[in-house]
């Protein structure tokens, strides 16, 4: 896994189905829901996915637990956890994934590099294709690290969705805007996963300064959970992902579909 | 193969292990860490600084022992201590954090944090921090509080909050993934002081820099003793830095064997132990690529050892690789060996050794009854003993 980080990538096609499907049009905002597989247990998280894609997001997100998530916080490592302490694993995972794309709204897997490694990151891109899944987000796999696990990805027809955040140096944003297909993800907080009050003020101009370098939807994530979050986005990014408060939700027996309806009324 | 090409790694990799496996959110930390510490190595007045507290702070240089009654009981090869457990705070992890001290002030950052498993690496961090004025948070796993209670006390003396991690095994690992998240969160204003050579590129290379300062130190005062080298270096090896830091001056000397000896626990079968380069594979844990205890899906595994410090499921890097080149062979040792080789050492020679470094001394002892009488074997003694007194009593 050689840098490669200046490398051109012109031929990404843009055009992928994820990318359409969060591509902001006329102002909206578009939602992008976070569960994690096999939480509370598989055949709840796939019920869960399900009822999530039909009330109304453009994308779905599906993490795989992990036993060391560096980027989650409290709500979405207990989750990975119990998911753990159930039999979850990899290929369930997948299992998991298939089942909700089943529903035709985007699937999006996130992933820290270890259990793609040990599973063999050749197989793990030809699985999660024929389960139906649209992209791949790593968020322990900057671009410097990114292939030659990102080329298998490409090559399975896969988008790989890296992120910006809000330490990136200007001049990075360009070639990690080069290197993603599907979206880019901008990374609201300077820190992990997990809800918020307030969103930082000076975001607006990182999602200016990345909208400069990408035609690619903008997708905005962590921290966000409320309404007043949406109205702050809106016209800004393409997308918002919502992970923390619907996995609290899912923690609490219930689905997130009604937090999900009421944060879509303030995204148009 | 020169000094050069084993030790400068390559695009932060030592031949396939090391990298940045880290969220983007760190990475310029990292980008700015990796100019700085280049930067500052190569400036005299920093080496000229560090040098100094090396001297009055630390108390460097440390003796090299000559242990007569432990060669007497192995068979008569001449056993030798690098005496890390007379630095100041009874181990080598100061050489470390003082460096790493000094660049958090000159990087202007005015909050440190550290993990810590036996307590060693914690109690340098905040002895640093109150020497530099520095605010000081140190993340430790429940299970370890208990076991390294003193060290605890030690650390909120000095001044630094310690964070219990309650969260999976609640030991080293768990630690130091709470502080990475930490680091996630708080980078604009803090330096995270890793206290081993593992973590993203450029750690590995900067903490071996400041390390390495043992086995300069231990070389030239094995040669002053009659102008040869020792067949065998043995350090242990959790992370590796204590080890990393001996090993270093000898690579290019391809007539000494170099062995790391890593945590049995409970025997390699049983599946409790902490042997990543003895029992595992290569891996991504704690932002590098690296040997990794883990199962077949990629979920770091839980470790046991006797001695927190070792008590670790990942490596350093470049023991990875030199590993894999066999310049550094690799071996383990139960916790019943130690915990015989701690006494060992504290009834005939009156030094009471860390339980970490009573690994290497038990495979010293394996190594000695081998070469017989005239064999030469240096021994790293990376800390002291007083913090593992509970864990002795209940052994």
């Amino acid at each position: 896994m050689v840098a490669d980080a200046g490398r051109a990538q012109g031929a990404l096609p843009i055009k992928t189905k994820l990318a359409n499907a969060l591509k902001s049009k006329g102002g909206d905002l578009k939602l992008v829901a976070y569960i994690m597989a096999g939480h509370p247990s598989a055949k709840r998280s796939i019920d869960v996915g399900k009822r999530l894609a039909a009330s109304g997001i453009a994308a779905i997100e599906i993490g795989i637990p992990h036993s060391d998530p560096l980027a989650d916080g409290p709500v979405i490592q207990r989750a990975g956890q119990a998911a753990l302490q159930h039999g979850m694993t990899v290929a369930g995972a997948l299992e998991v994934a298939a089942g909700v794309a089943k529903e035709g709204v985007p699937v999006v897997l996130m992933t820290y590099i270890n259990p793609v490694l040990a599973y063999d990151p050749r197989k793990f891109a030809a699985e999660a294709s024929q389960a139906g899944v649209a992209g791949v987000i790593v968020p322990d796999l900057p671009i410097e690290e990114a292939e030659p696990v990102s080329g298998w990805l490409r090559s399975a027809s896969l988008d790989t969705v890296f992120m910006v955040a809000p330490t990136t140096q200007p001049d990075r944003i360009a070639t990690i805007c080069s290197h993603s297909s599907g979206f880019v993800y901008c990374v609201t907080v300077t820190g992990i996963t997990g809800v918020r009050k307030d969103l930082p003020a000076g975001m607006t101009e990182m999602f200016a300064e990345v909208k400069k370098h990408t035609s690619l939807p903008v997708a905005a994530g962590f921290g966000i959970s409320r309404q007043e979050h949406m109205k702050a986005l809106r016209g800004h990014v393409d997308a918002a992902v919502v992970g923390s408060a619907i996995v609290d939700e899912i923690d609490r027996a219930g689905d997130g579909v009604a937090l999900v309806r009421e944060l879509l009324k303030a995204c148009r | 193969m020169s000094r050069s090409t084993l030790t400068h790694p390559v695009d932060g990799r030592f031949g396939a292990f090391g990298g940045q496996y880290v969220p983007e959110t760190l990475m310029s930390a990292l980008r700015e860490l990796e100019d700085m510490w280049h930067e500052a190595k190569a400036d005299p007045q920093f080496q000229l600084e560090l040098a100094g507290h090396r001297r009055a702070f630390v108390g460097r240089p440390t003796p090299l022992y000559a242990a007569g009654r432990l060669s007497e009981h192995f068979g008569g090869a001449h056993i030798h201590l690098k005496r890390e457990d007379l630095c100041h705070t009874g181990a080598h992890k100061l050489n470390n954090a003082v460096g790493q001290a000094l660049l958090a002030v000159r990087m202007g950052k005015k909050r440190v944090i550290a993990e810590t498993g036996a307590g060693q690496h914690g109690v340098a961090t905040a002895t640093v921090s109150a020497r530099f004025g520095l605010d000081c948070t140190v993340y430790m796993g429940t299970e370890d509080m208990r076991r390294q209670s003193m060290n605890v006390r030690r650390m909120k003396l000095l001044g630094a909050e310690v964070v219990e991690v309650k969260s999976g095994s609640k030991t080293l690992k768990d630690a130091t993934t709470e502080a990475i998240r930490d680091w996630v969160t708080n980078v604009r204003t803090t330096h995270y002081i890793i206290g081993s050579v593992v973590g993203p590129h450029p750690y590995p290379e900067m903490v071996r820099d400041l390390q390495r300062v043992i086995g300069d130190e231990a070389r030239d005062q094995y040669l002053s003793l009659d102008g040869k080298l020792p067949d065998v270096v043995v350090a242990c090896v959790g992370g590796g830095s204590n080890a990393i830091g001996m090993f270093t001056a000898f690579l290019d000397d391809r007539d000494v064997v170099l062995i790391g000896v890593e945590a049995a626990g409970k025997g390699i079968r049983t599946g409790e132990h902490a042997a990543s380069l003895v029992g595992g594979r290569p891996g991504v844990l704690h932002g590098s690529y690296s040997y990794v205890l883990q199962d077949g899906d990629g979920q770091i595994l839980p470790t046991h050892s006797i001695s927190a410090g070792l008590d670790y499921p990942g490596v350093g890097p470049e023991h990875s690789f030199l590993r894999d080149i066999e310049r550094v062979e690799y071996v383990a040792v139960t916790d019943k060996e130690a915990l015989a080789a701690f006494k060992l050492c504290t009834r005939l020679e009156g030094i009471m050794p860390a339980l970490e470094p009573s690994h290497a001394i038990h495979h010293a002892g394996v190594i000695a009854r081998e070469l017989g009488p005239g064999g030469r074997i240096l021994v790293c003694l990376s800390g002291r003993g007083d913090k593992d007194m509970d864990s002795v009593d209940g052994g």
